[in-house]
């Protein structure tokens, strides 16, 4: 009896949007009397960090700092329509929505600065610090604040955008699948290792070495949460979770947390990542949503990596530790394969 | 310890650096009402006279309801309303039916015959949820049981009882056919020239979502005729359209309030809790409370459903996949919800991230008697990484290649065609695989550390002649014995060449929405194309001769409540900040401060949060 090392290797791409399009989001950006903006949708914040993402998009796209921009969400009187959080969609349709919607409201503000500077409005750009000058003469500006101030009192202007992104809906042939599924694809490559116990079939994750290339950071610390959640999350669907444990029996089904195994903060695998960034045409800042995609390449990885300690092959999840050792007494004992 | 490094290194010719605001590590604004419970969810909006709303659900995987007596529970102490089935304006619904995608298949409150265990059949509306959950047991029905299937393969056979009347055939429709087919190339003779022909059979069961907070809603009149809802849903619009539908309702009249939910990984998306709150508020006048609790959410509550695969490679010597050919069932449990579209997501992704000559699919939809399957993290793509990564493990071993190495010699790259019949563009996955393995120390050979996404294309990009085929028929499976897997013969072909246009995004409506390209981040004439990033969609979609046509069906959406010709997406304008009455004379030069509500400030006075 014994434990055995393995290592193992899975990589992934990801379709980013709902498939074959169909689902517009949209966005209003207005500016407060104070010259703070506004953004406002009916995008949902999982958890993953929606807000924040359009929040940094707004900001960045008027040329504001993010202090200065608020997120209001979802609220159907006064958000517009959004087809929802699903499918790695919020970044990717919310973020283009906002980033038109950003944009007008970006146009508005630079005419009236314009007439207050008594300038062209082609001829200002903003600091990202509140202000906003004459190109080449930064000694020649204004505030945001003062503009809006100025805009809404003075000039009798709105500064304020909307923006909506779609991609038209369109089918798959039945007869060759032909398709346009979606525009931009996530990418990643992992390496589990990991040890298996040949006396109790027990699995344990060890460390985790992976690249994933995620278009843009939009927030790197967004990004990390979501690397690390997604891979404790593959982990747990490939050794532990199921609702239907003799699937497709549906006989001794959990109830509880009790009786549904889940990995706790414990068992999350140290994991040592490399982000790649290589920005998408038409994603927003050319940044993928990260957050569906970072499971995926843990559940062939385990898979691959227990065939590579004891040689079973472990072709359906849930990995458990009475498969492990149904397949260890099919082998005859364990059969390690070539230590990579 | 886990840690993470920013490769720059990489592609660092088609990245603007240097951004404000993007790519920094800003806090979350609400992170400190998430850290301190001050955030508010939808169970933290009190209102007063709240009702409680609980389920009778079927204990049988299928059973046909002979009777139903409620008389015992109407009488019990503090019970409100009974809800049945004939309360629902609309008693039949299909969540995909707001993009007319698929067909009507599955009631709010099942009436006649309930076909997984758990199924709801009636509802009980209370004082107290201990009210609600006592009378809900006192209902009691007269049950007629049915045989079931759980099996997807044995769903097919032609004795199987049929789970859904909606669709006899126990199969979603896909045009003609009973499963999605792909075809691209000629995967027999492909196999028949191959010098290993390697298979698998993969089953992924079901996971649940999981979510700390499970699915709920709370409904309320409204003083002005309409309904107001906080909702745990995942897509306001899409919960918010689905309520209208089921209630014959004009959507305008709903008023869902939403947005911050306690983790929802796509188990929040269905769609069910919403319209049966504001069911109870409508047939009370009160305030009605619907929230699942953990056994709801384990069992009744859908999860990812399961998925079994079949795939087999024919491969060359030194390792090339020359064809590929899955045969897939999804285990759609006893509705369709979305299972029917994930199976569409998954044929597009086929056949994983390799540039394969020679691929063909046949994937089903197949209602069983279980629990409805709806989507999570990954959803249509999950379970076939898993199938397809574990078998190209197997191919390597098979052919004596590293397996790494076999995959980077398989890699799509930029300009490849794809077997959906698009071509490949902003690949990264040769460099992922080239990243980890040095991470991880796995020695990879010189010519896969060399290679490179960029080199694409040329002969890669050509589409092949296609052998088709028409097995498979609605309606024919059920009759005799018709294999799964896509037929040895062909029966007819599509030119090489044959490819339609690619859908691109509707441009922005004015000009003044289309921003400087230079300030969205993406480096113009690197080897992408250089449209600006949020202007690349310029091109409006062309109609495409020969290639896909939308369903004859198909008509853009027009709305959420079919009675109202009006789609409530058109939004309201956010109302203008107001300041407070008594702001004084607005000085312009001042900066304006009073009477601004501060944004993101909790709405919660007191730290206490409510039981």
């Amino acid at each position: 009896m014994a434990v055995h090392q393995g290592r193992g290797f899975a990589c992934i791409n990801y379709p980013i949007g709902m498939n074959l399009g169909g689902d517009p989001s949209q966005a209003l950006v207005h500016s407060t009397p104070d010259g703070r903006f506004m953004v406002t949708l009916s995008a949902i914040d999982l958890g993953q960090g929606m807000k924040s993402v359009a929040r940094q998009i707004a900001a960045e796209t008027l040329g504001v700092p993010v202090a200065h921009v608020y997120v209001d969400t979802a609220d159907s009187d006064t958000g517009p329509h959004d087809m929802g959080s699903f499918a790695s969609r919020g970044t990717h349709r919310v973020g283009n929505a906002v980033i038109r919607a950003a944009t007008e409201a970006r146009q508005q503000m630079l005419e009236a600065a314009a007439e207050e500077l008594e300038v062209n409005a082609s001829d200002l750009d903003t600091d990202g610090k509140g202000n906003i000058h004459v190109k080449g003469a930064p000694g020649r500006s204004i505030s945001v604040a003062d503009t809006a101030i100025a805009a809404q009192f003075k000039q009798g202007r709105t500064l304020s955008g909307r923006g909506i992104f779609l991609i038209p809906p369109s089918g798959a042939d039945p007869d060759t699948g032909e398709m346009t599924p979606v525009t931009c694809f996530a990418h990643a490559a992992l390496i589990v290792d990991l040890e298996v116990d040949d006396e109790t079939g027990v699995v344990t994750v060890k460390a985790i070495n992976s690249a994933y290339e995620v278009g843009r950071a939009l927030n790197p610390k967004l990004v990390e949460q979501q690397l690390i959640g997604g891979a404790w999350m593959g982990v747990s669907h490939a050794l532990y979770e199921t609702t239907e444990p003799y699937y497709p029996a549906r006989d001794h089904g959990p109830l509880d947390f009790n009786t549904y195994l889940m990995p706790g903060p414990a068992e999350v695998v140290p994991h040592d990542i490399a982000v790649l960034e290589r920005p998408a045409e038409d994603a927003p800042y050319g940044g993928k949503g990260p957050g569906e995609m970072c499971a995926n390449p843990v559940l062939p990885a385990i898979a691959n990596a227990v065939y590579n300690a004891v040689g079973v092959r472990c072709d359906s999840l849930p990995i458990t530790p009475e498969m492990v050792l149904r397949g260890l007494r099919a082998n005859g004992g364990a059969r390690p394969q070539a230590r990579r | 310890m886990s840690s993470i490094e920013f490769r720059k290194d990489l592609f660092a010719d088609e990245r603007v650096e240097g951004l404000k605001e993007i790519g920094k590590p800003t806090i979350r604004q609400d992170i400190l009402g998430h850290v301190t419970g001050r955030t508010p969810y939808y169970d933290d909006h009190l209102f007063d006279g709240l009702l409680h709303m609980r389920c009778v659900r079927s204990p049988h995987h299928h059973a046909r309801i002979r009777s139903v007596d409620t008389s015992a529970a109407e009488r019990m102490a503090g019970v409100r309303r009974i809800v049945r089935p004939s309360d629902v304006p609309h008693n039949l619904n299909t969540l995909l039916s707001l993009i007319n995608f698929g067909r009507d298949d599955e009631p709010l409150l099942q009436p006649k015959k309930a076909s997984y265990r758990g199924e709801p059949i009636l509802a009980v509306i209370a004082d107290t949820e201990h009210q609600a959950r006592a009378a809900a047991a006192a209902v009691r029905v007269d049950w007629e049981v049915l045989p079931h299937v759980l099996d997807v393969e044995e769903a097919l056979q032609p004795n199987a009882p049929t789970v859904n009347e909606v669709f006899p055939d126990n199969t979603f429709e896909y045009g003609p056919y009973d499963h999605q087919k792909l075809r691209f190339g000629d995967v027999e003779t492909a196999f028949a020239a191959s010098y290993r022909i390697v298979e698998g059979r993969y089953q992924m069961s079901p996971i649940e979502q999981a979510p700390i907070e499970t699915c709920g809603a709370i409904a309320a009149p409204e003083t002005n005729d309409r309904y107001v809802c906080h909702t745990s849903t995942q897509a306001l619009f899409f919960s918010l359209g689905t309520t209208a539908k089921l209630l014959g309702i004009d959507s305008s009249r709903l008023h869902f309030i939403g947005g911050t939910v306690g983790g929802g990984f796509g188990g929040k998306v269905d769609s069910i809790v919403e319209p049966m709150a504001v069911l109870g508020a409508v047939l009370t006048g009160r305030p009605v409370k619907f929230m699942w609790d953990r056994e709801e959410e384990m069992q009744v509550g859908a999860p990812r459903g399961a998925e079994r695969w079949y795939i087999k490679d024919g491969v060359a010597q030194d390792g090339r996949i020359l064809a590929r050919q899955f045969t897939g069932f999804f285990d759609s449990g006893a509705y369709t919800r979305l299972s029917s579209y994930a199976i569409v997501k998954g044929v597009g992704h086929l056949p994983g991230p390799y540039s394969i000559p020679n691929v063909s699919a046949n994937v089903y939809c197949v209602f069983t008697n279980r629990t409805p399957a709806t989507a999570m993290r990954g959803f249509g793509i999950t379970g076939v990484d898993f199938a397809i990564e574990c078998h190209m493990d197997k191919v390597a071993e098979a052919v004596g290649i590293d397996p790494i190495e076999l995959r980077i010699l398989n890699a799509y790259r930029d300009g490849d065609m794809k077997a959906h019949r698009r071509l490949a563009k902003n690949t990264a996955l040769i460099e992922c695989c080239q990243v980890a393995a040095a991470k991880a120390r796995w020695p990879i050979g010189a010519g896969s550390s060399s290679a490179s996404s960029l080199a694409g294309g040329g002969e890669r990009a050509l589409i092949p002649e296609t052998v088709t085929d028409t097995e498979g028929r609605v309606g024919e499976r059920r009759q005799g014995r018709t294999a799964t897997a896509p037929p040895r013969k062909g029966t007819g072909r599509v030119a090489a060449g044959t490819a339609g246009k690619a859908v691109v995004a509707a441009p922005p409506q004015r000009p003044d929405m289309v921003g400087d390209p230079e300030r969205f981040g993406r480096k113009m004439g690197g080897p992408v194309p250089s449209q600006p990033a949020p202007a690349p969609m310029i091109a409006q979609p062309q109609p495409r001769p020969g290639g896909p046509s939308l369903p004859a069906a198909f008509t853009p959406p027009t709305g959420f409540a079919p009675a109202q010709p009006q789609p409530p997406s058109a939004p309201q304008p956010p109302t203008a900040p107001q300041s407070a009455p008594d702001a004084g004379p607005y000085q312009p030069d001042q900066p304006f401060q009073r009477g601004v509500i501060r944004p993101g400030a909790s709405r919660f006075v007191s730290g206490i949060r409510r039981r």
